[in-house]
């Protein structure tokens, strides 16, 4: 691949972006700079809330030490993109310089949904999702005594966490009937319930927030939810979400629906103009997968996968089978496969729930085929590669329930529960194909 | 010592409110803490054994309700909330301070043990060594010395921060086992039992009865006078001796194989005792920069090269003196060394040669310099010294840089300051040799759980020897690391589950899991063998 030495300019300095520029810089020796109004240097995102926990400094979510970047020769610029000029190849950045670039990558992630509450705008409200959303949680958690949140999904547990690390009474406000109820089956939703409550967290299910109150000075003093209650905070959390954050595109000719449109390449209409990660939208779902996916591996992967496109071996997106984890307090969750909260057609699920309400998992199949769907994990950990393995082979039910020894993935010494989870499977799902997982 | 106080903070903008059982256990602690210092400034107990008995008491009921207070109400999980408001565990005014009282405690230790009450020259203690007479009395039977004071405090330490650790740690199991065996060696092989044996053998000459404190870590185990203590100390003496022997050349690389160095390090050896249990609040402190590893494999191979010297400087000497009875001869001894080690050297470069990675390559080096060094001695040694350098200069340096200055001083003084390993990373010749067999001829490693990493960074700063155990997870690499000394953090904060610590087929450590990795080939699915 002796071409000629081009420009690549990634817009976004995430997991993506990142994962992106570090691909191309294997394997070829293209300038590559990389522009973020965000931050500096890359960090990870997921690792915000320990910063604010107090588990680590900002520096510790830098994967990257600082001379790193210019080792690898990987330009940094800290600019926000005002427009890109797509016929001219040009980039306008706000501090009045212009970048040509010979192809243009656009990485630049999500913001945090707003759904035109009254008050959303008001002093002390926020949603979580960059750096300056952080450092504003910090200024405004200062004096706090109460804070609200809104919207009962992965960002909106961390947050209250994160809250109540600090020791600020925090109310949870969840639209569905149970915490996380449109991705998770109901017994685990009802496990987090509990847990939340163990933390002392106030969950309100079934409550949506209808407006913020202002004080005089322009600070939200308190919500107002939709049965007529009103709570005081100082801090509201807006967490319904997050949206592609791609606003600076509007006119640029690149087409745009909810996000960047792109096909399975991950290029969009415009010649040498690709969209990966958050602010990425397929024009056909992939699987069973969202066309937009807001996932750290997802991004992660996307940007491995343009970053071969790039350097001349053009790939197409396919992320394999889906997982993807989180962490509800202290309660961990790691996902293989699909299991969906109510069961599709022809999937039969099986559960298992510890007497100590701490440890379960769900395992769902295909009525006839007894092929395996998927695995939900709370409390225990599995083997990626094991699952991963198992669904990219179609094995059966059987053969995971068979193995799962293998597929554990807890620390040595740990009680593990096969012979308990095995048993109550044979009770109302027996087996009944032989085991051949090899 | 004093994890008790954790609400002055500078930084934290909610400090935590002390509750009323931890302001009583402090309070409790810190009484402890005063009885000695009153004895420490020649205050005259009138029932000596009774009010030692009530520091004792009071400074781990303290730690014990201290804990308890501040762990047991909370759910079962991480507990690294406000870690770096505090002023304790963030090198606040608390961490220096407790880094300047424990560093000049070291030094008194080491090199003023009258300023605490050592009696000098067979006069009777007073001060704090004299007021541990009646426990060493009851013990060993003999008057305390300096260092009965201190390895009383040494497990008194790792027991009571063990039970903190303990239940701070009490939802994973291997930190409990863990914990609990080294709560056991402290207590049992490293102080009771060499007590009670010198109380059973008082007419013995001095020499360690601490089984598992094996050479290099004790540096003196082939001196002169400890080898002429033990060939002295019939039947004791020479199990000790023998036991010595077996523990550096049998036991210790075949438990290496199957378990990798933490069966040593994090499990059974006091040093890493004290670092895993009073030590832990400072673990995060350790630096994770790339020079500090680079550093760290100069200063460690460095320590080993001078330990291993030493000792055969030391011994060439013991050889030559006509005095003992040995049936080596000096020259014997020299070439069975040189022959011993080129042995090493020469398999590990017929079987290992691919896998040697920079660490591997410090420790072979070292080696091969330490072989020159014992030709050398052989012919350019006089009666009593080594290269024309004295041997007992040579190994009273030791003692001086490496065994007191270092492991001491720096080593657990700096705790506050540079983390819980410092001795650990930079200077132990043991952990030095533990870590080439780890590296080279062992079942360990730390899987990593394919593509599941969030690159979040706790398992790199909860590393307490300094690895950047992210720099590997985040590739979906499994962490096979010289210096990792096996203690589970990484693995127990990490929030989604992506390390283990498994023992399994040695060639198995290098498959890759690419579930989604690096590779110039992007290989995304299916490629699991």
């Amino acid at each position: 691949m002796n071409k000629k030495k081009e420009h690549i300019v990634i817009i976004g300095n995430g997991i993506s972006g990142i994962t992106a520029a570090r691909g191309i810089r294997k394997q070829t020796d293209h300038t590559i700079t990389v522009i973020s109004a965000e931050s500096d240097y890359f960090f990870s995102r997921t690792a915000l809330m320990y910063v604010y926990m107090g588990h680590m400094k900002f520096e510790h979510i830098e994967p990257y030490e600082k001379s790193f970047w210019q080792k690898n020769k990987i330009g940094l610029i800290n600019a926000f993109v005002q427009k890109i000029e797509t016929a001219s190849k040009i980039i306008n950045l706000d501090n009045g310089d212009s970048i040509p670039y010979d192809k243009l990558v656009i990485a630049t992630g999500s913001r945090s949904n707003k759904f035109g509450w009254p008050g959303q705008d008001l002093k002390g409200v926020m949603g979580l999702y960059s750096k300056q959303d952080l450092e504003y949680l910090e200024q405004y958690t200062k004096n706090c005594k109460g804070a609200v949140i809104a919207g009962g999904g992965l960002i909106g547990i961390e947050m209250a966490e994160m809250l109540h690390s600090r020791k600020i009474p925090v109310t949870l406000l969840v639209r569905e009937k149970s915490f996380w109820g449109n991705i998770l089956p109901t017994a685990e939703s009802a496990m987090i319930n509990r847990h939340i409550k163990e933390h002392h967290i106030d969950l309100r299910l079934s409550t949506t927030l209808k407006e913020i109150l202002s004080d005089p000075d322009g600070n939200a003093r308190a919500v107002v939810t939709d049965k007529g209650e009103t709570i005081g905070c100082q801090v509201v959390g807006l967490t319904a979400g997050v949206t592609p954050n791609i606003e600076f595109l509007q006119g640029s000719g690149i087409e745009l629906g909810r996000g960047v449109k792109v096909n399975r390449w991950l290029e969009t209409n415009i010649e040498n103009v690709y969209a990966i990660g958050d602010c990425a939208e397929q024009h056909e779902p992939i699987d069973l997968r969202k066309p937009i996916e807001a996932v750290w591996y997802t991004g992660r992967i996307m940007g491995e996968t343009v970053a071969q496109t790039i350097c001349g071996k053009r790939t197409a997106y396919e992320p394999g089978p889906w997982f993807n984890s989180a962490k509800f307090l202290d309660i961990e969750y790691q996902t293989y496969g699909w299991v969906w909260a109510v069961p599709r057609k022809n999937e039969e699920q099986f559960y298992w729930e510890h007497p100590n309400g701490k440890i379960a998992i769900r395992i769902s199949y295909h009525r006839e085929t007894r092929t395996f769907l998927g695995i939900n994990c709370f409390g225990i950990r599995m083997r990626h590669e094991f699952f991963n393995k198992v669904l990219a082979d179609h094995l059966t039910v059987d053969t995971v329930i068979r193995n799962l020894k293998r597929a554990n993935f807890d620390p040595e010494f740990y009680h593990t529960h096969e012979k308990e989870i095995r048993a109550a499977f044979e009770k109302n799902h027996s087996i009944l194909t032989p085991a051949n997982y090899g | 010592m004093d994890k008790k106080i954790t609400s002055l903070s500078i930084a934290n903008p909610e400090p935590d409110n002390l509750r009323g059982v931890q302001k009583l256990s402090a309070g409790m602690g810190i009484t402890g803490l005063f009885i000695l210092c009153l004895a420490l400034f020649n205050m005259n107990f009138a029932f000596k054994t009774v009010w030692l008995s009530l520091s004792i008491i009071l400074i781990l009921a303290g730690i014990i309700i201290y804990s308890i207070g501040t762990y047991k109400k909370l759910p079962e999980g991480i507990k690294n909330n406000g870690v770096y408001y505090k002023s304790i565990s963030n090198k606040g005014v608390l961490g220096w301070g407790t880094g300047i009282v424990l560093t000049a405690l070291y030094v008194f230790l080491y090199w003023f043990p009258e300023y605490l009450g050592m009696g000098k020259a067979g006069a009777t203690n007073n001060g704090l060594v004299g007021f541990f007479d009646p426990l060493s009395y009851f013990l060993n039977g003999h008057a305390a010395s300096q260092w009965f004071v201190y390895g009383t405090l040494y497990t008194m330490a790792i027991a009571g921060f063990g039970y903190k650790f303990i239940l701070k740690y009490r939802h994973n199991k291997y930190q409990l086992v863990r914990t609990i065996s080294v709560i056991f060696f402290q207590l049992g092989f490293a102080f009771l039992i060499p007590e009670i044996l010198t109380k059973l053998n008082p007419t013995l000459p001095y020499f360690s009865k601490d089984i598992k404190n094996m050479w290099p870590l004790n540096y003196y185990f082939f001196e002169d006078w400890h080898l002429k203590g033990m060939l002295g100390g019939g039947n004791l003496g020479m199990f000790m001796l023998i036991s010595g022997l077996a523990m550096i050349f049998i036991i210790s690389p075949i438990l290496t194989y199957y378990f990798g160095k933490r069966w040593y390090c994090s499990w059974v050896c006091g040093c890493g005792g004290l670092a895993e249990t009073a030590g832990d609040p400072f673990r995060h402190l350790s630096s994770k920069k790339l020079a500090a590893w680079k550093f760290e494999r100069w200063s460690i191979h460095s320590v080993l090269v001078f330990a291993v010297l030493t000792t055969i400087a030391v011994l060439y000497t013991f050889l030559g003196d006509k005095s003992n009875s040995v049936l080596v001869t000096r020259s014997q001894f020299t070439w069975g060394v040189a022959f011993f080690l080129s042995l090493v050297i020469a398999t590990i470069f017929i079987f290992k040669r691919k896998d040697l990675d920079t660490d591997a390559k410090y420790t072979l080096a070292s080696l091969g310099i330490i072989v020159t060094g014992t030709i050398l001695f052989n012919f350019f040694s006089g009666r009593n010294n080594i290269l024309f350098i004295n041997s007992d200069q040579f190994r009273s340096w030791y003692g001086f840089v490496i065994g007191a200055a270092f492991s001491g001083v720096i080593g657990v003084g700096f705790y506050p300051l540079m983390g819980s390993r410092v001795w650990c990373r930079f200077g132990c010749p043991m952990a030095a040799i533990l870590g080439l067999q780890q590296k080279l001829f062992s079942r360990f490693r730390i899987t990593t759980n394919g593509g599941q990493c969030i690159s979040c960074g706790n398992c790199s700063t909860y590393c307490e020897m300094g690895i950047d155990v992210r720099a590997y997870a985040q590739k979906g690499e499994n962490i096979i690391r010289s210096s990792c000394v096996g203690c589970g953090v990484c693995a127990a904060v990490c929030p989604r589950g992506v390390l283990k610590l498994e023992n399994a087929d040695e060639k198995s450590r290098f498959i890759q899991h690419p579930v989604i990795i690096e590779k110039d080939s992007i290989t995304l699915t299916g490629q699991v063998g």
